[in-house]
Order: C-alpha cells, then sequence, then structure tokens
C-alpha cells in the first residue's frame, strides 16, 4: 500500500516535471538573491549562509505543500483513498514521503552547489547537505497537516504558511545551527542530534494529526 | 442539580449573561487597586528608577497569554473528541484575547526594555518564544476566519492548536538552546532580590484583575458567537437577531 502510494505519486509528478523544476529554480534564485542585496564579501556571505539557505528551503516548501493534496482533493481520488480498508495513517505516510522525493530532496542535492557560491568550505558544504537531508523531511511532515487543514479553502497558499512556518522554527534552529557550529569551526553534532531527535517526533506525530485534518476536511 | 446542561448553548447564553458582572465589575475595581498600589505605594526600585513599574502589566499579561493557548487548546480538543460546541467556540473566543494579552507583553516589553536594557528589543529567549506564541495565535484566527463552515472550522482549529500545544515546548528549549549557543549569557532580568510586599501586592492584584477580565470579556464574546452561530434557533428568535 505504502509502496503503491508513493510510486503513483512520483509517476504524476514525473509526467508533471515543471512544477518540480519551478520549486528548485525558486530555491536557488531566493538564494542567489541575498548576496546581491548584502553585498559580496566573502567572510560576511559565509556567516550568513547557513540562515539564508535553511529559510530558502523552507519558503520553497512553502510551495509545493499546496500541491500535496490538493490534485487529488479536486478529482476525488482523496475521497476514494480514504474509504480504502488500509490505514490512513499510511496513505498519508506515503504521500508525504513522495512529497519529500519530489519536491525536498532535490533540494537537498543541490544545495551544496548553491552553497559553494557563498565560499562555504568541502567540510561546512557535506554538513549542509546532511542537516538539510535530516531536515527537510521535517518540512514535509509538519507541513502536511497545514496541507490537509487549509484543503480547499480560499487563499489557502498564504494561510498555509501562516500555520505551518512557525512550527517549523525548531528546525530551522537545528538545522542552520549546525552549519553555523561548522563555519566557526565547531562540532555541529549537538545541532543534528536534536535536528533528527525532532524528525523523529514529527515522523511519529504529523501523520496522525494530517489524517485527523484529512477527514476533517473531506467531510 | 444537574450541570450538564449548561454544555447546551441555548441554557449557558442566559447564564453567561448573568455570570459576565460578576466578573467585570470585580476585574474593573481590582485593575484599580492594582495600578493605584503599583504605582503610587510599591517603593522605586534603587537599580531601574520607576521603569520597572511596567512589569505590573507586563508579566501578568505574559502569564495569561501562556496561560490562555494551552486553555485554548484543551477547549478545543475537548469540543473535538466530545463533539460539544460550546467547548469549540470557548476555543474561539479564548484566541482573541489570548493574542491580545500576547501583542500586550511584547509592546509593555519593548516599553520596558528601552529604558532599562537601552534596546527595543533583544532576540532573548523569552521574548522569542513569545513572539513565536503570538504567531501561532495568529494561525488559529487566521485558519478559523478562512473556514466558512462552522463545525469544519472547530475541528481543523483544534488539531492545529493540539499540534501547536506539543510544539511549543520543543520551540521554548530550541529558542533557548539556540540563544544560549549563539552568544554568552545576554541581558538576563535583573536577579529580583527578594521583591517587596507591596511589589508583590500589586502583581498578585493585577494577575487576578487579568483573570477575571478575561473571563469577562471571553463570556461577552462567547454570547456573540452563540448568537451569531445559533439565529436560526427558536430560543434565540426573542433576541432579535
Amino acid at each position: 500500500m505504502l509502496r503503491w502510494i508513493v510510486w503513483r505519486d512520483l509517476m504524476l509528478a514525473w509526467r508533471r516535471r515543471a512544477d518540480m523544476l519551478s520549486t528548485v529554480f525558486f530555491f536557488v534564485i531566493v538564494v542567489s538573491l541575498f548576496p546581491l542585496g548584502i553585498g559580496p564579501e566573502t567572510q560576511l556571505l559565509r556567516t550568513i549562509a547557513p540562515g539564508v539557505v535553511w529559510v530558502a528551503a523552507l519558503l520553497a516548501s512553502m510551495l509545493s505543500l499546496g500541491r500535496l493534496f490538493a490534485n487529488d482533493y479536486q478529482d476525488g481520488t482523496l475521497e476514494q483513498l480514504l474509504l480504502t480498508p488500509q490505514p490512513l495513517f499510511l496513505v498519508v505516510l506515503g504521500k508525504t514521503l513522495a512529497h519529500w522525493i519530489v519536491a525536498e530532496l532535490p533540494l537537498v542535492l543541490i544545495a551544496p552547489l548553491v552553497g559553494v557560491q557563498f565560499d562555504l568550505s568541502g567540510e561546512t558544504l557535506w554538513i549542509l547537505f546532511v542537516s538539510l537531508l535530516v531536515g527537510t523531511p521535517v518540512l514535509s511532515l509538519i507541513g502536511s497537516v497545514g496541507a490537509a487543514l487549509t484543503l480547499g479553502l480560499r487563499g489557502g497558499g498564504v494561510l498555509i504558511s501562516l500555520l505551518v512556518l512557525p512550527l517549523y522554527i525548531p528546525a530551522l534552529i537545528f538545522g542552520a545551527g549546525a552549519v553555523e557550529a561548522s563555519v566557526m569551526g565547531t562540532s555541529p553534532s549537538a545541532h543534528l542530534s536534536l535536528l533528527g531527535a525532532f524528525a523523529i517526533v514529527s515522523l511519529l506525530f504529523s501523520p496522525w494529526a494530517t489524517a485527523a485534518a484529512l477527514r476533517i476536511s473531506l467531510e | 442539580m444537574n450541570l450538564y446542561k449548561y454544555a447546551s448553548p441555548a441554557t449557558f447564553y442566559p447564564l453567561a449573561g448573568k455570570l459576565i458582572p460578576w466578573f467585570a465589575i470585580p476585574a474593573a475595581l481590582l485593575f484599580a487597586t492594582g495600578l493605584f498600589v503599583g504605582f503610587f505605594i510599591a517603593p522605586t526600585d534603587f537599580q531601574q528608577g520607576d521603569a520597572y513599574r511596567i512589569i505590573f502589566i507586563h508579566v501578568p499579561a505574559a502569564w495569561m497569554g501562556m496561560f490562555l493557548y494551552v486553555l485554548m487548546a484543551i477547549y478545543a480538543g475537548i469540543g473535538w473528541a466530545f463533539n460539544a460546541r460550546l467547548s469549540s467556540m470557548m476555543a474561539s473566543s479564548l484566541a482573541i484575547t489570548g493574542a491580545m494579552f500576547t501583542a500586550i507583553s511584547l509592546i509593555t516589553g519593548a516599553f520596558w526594555g528601552k529604558p532599562t536594557w537601552g534596546t527595543w528589543w533583544v532576540w532573548d529567549a523569552r521574548m522569542t518564544s513569545t513572539l513565536i506564541l503570538l504567531f501561532l495565535y495568529i494561525g488559529f484566527i487566521s485558519l478559523q476566519a478562512a473556514i466558512d463552515d462552522a463545525r469544519r472550522a472547530d475541528r481543523a482549529g483544534a488539531v492545529l492548536a493540539l499540534v501547536g500545544v506539543i510544539n511549543v515546548p520543543i520551540i521554548y528549549f530550541s529558542v533557548q538552546w539556540w540563544n544560549t549557543l549563539h552568544q554568552g549569557a545576554t541581558i538576563r532580568l535583573l536577579q529580583k532580590p527578594t521583591i517587596r510586599g507591596s511589589m508583590l501586592a500589586a502583581l498578585l492584584i493585577m494577575l487576578a484583575a487579568c483573570w477575571l477580565y478575561s473571563v469577562a470579556v471571553v463570556l461577552i464574546r462567547l454570547r456573540c458567537i452563540i448568537l451569531e452561530r445559533e439565529q436560526n434557533a427558536s430560543r434565540f428568535a426573542e433576541v432579535g437577531v
């Protein structure tokens, strides 16, 4: 069941590749705007790089979250999925996993490349990659709650960012903190462990909350 | 007497109307007393001068802001789990008062910070987490405002409030660690050298006043929500809505 959902969503995303690419380009463009706004001084860029990359990842995930359930909601597939005998928890988990692969994984892969623009060292780029790899599932998981709650509402796109961005703060703090520790030359492991712990907690709770929110939205 | 009958909006409506003066009048009296004690009787602080007097509003507001969020989540949760309409309405009416107190505590904090710390805003752990609490309130209020169907609004709000409540301690500790990991100890609230009796009295009176005020205002707003949602019920035809 889980595999089937993931496979189906990946196929759908593949058939609409442009959506996926636009999120990635959004991320790249936002990150590239900061040096233009702040100035090309490398010392300063190194200091702000962790925060900039992480905030851009948060904003980029806002763009794709609206699509998480919206298409299935419009053509009625979501209602059918709710009626399946399998637990809704699994459906939600599968869709969230597919969202992560489609929308977040490309960002994780391209982030080290973007980090080069900020004159980060090789080791820091590696930490940036790891922190995003551990942290972006949190964005998909918590974001899915927001996506389910705002399903079919007017102005859902802006509303979802009001609901979800404050809940992302711990991920931002620990994720950017790990990279920053690496920039400063200290060990990022404490931040990464906390980020991992937060990811596990959201893995345990968010699919339940999303499933409950979907039932409410589709009543 | 069967107390459960007051779980129905129709029977609670007149009860709330009778209760409001019992909370509103003591609230006004206590506000007057608390402010008088705070401004005229409590001695001037030898370190902070008279600027410290803003804590008589700031501290109760901050406490109420945090407390009302938890209370709101509990009511929203009860309303969702047991399908109790009144409980959900209570959550909606608590949200705005809670957001107001959180905003007051941030604003008065800034007014206190300017003369004492020399700056309006510091990214101190407490201030940051209060700001995030305000964001959570705004999220709850705007979600409910965006949904037309009252039942769906109640339940969606409940999910959001409960997710928020699980997240609040995580946010609080993350902000605190972020603060201490980044920079050494910033300016903390001055360690209170055994607070003077009259200062403590003023603080407690103001806290009680804020409590009573919250109850009164929440009940008034609850009555408005009941009228708005149940306007088709014959019980309320006489009110002329």
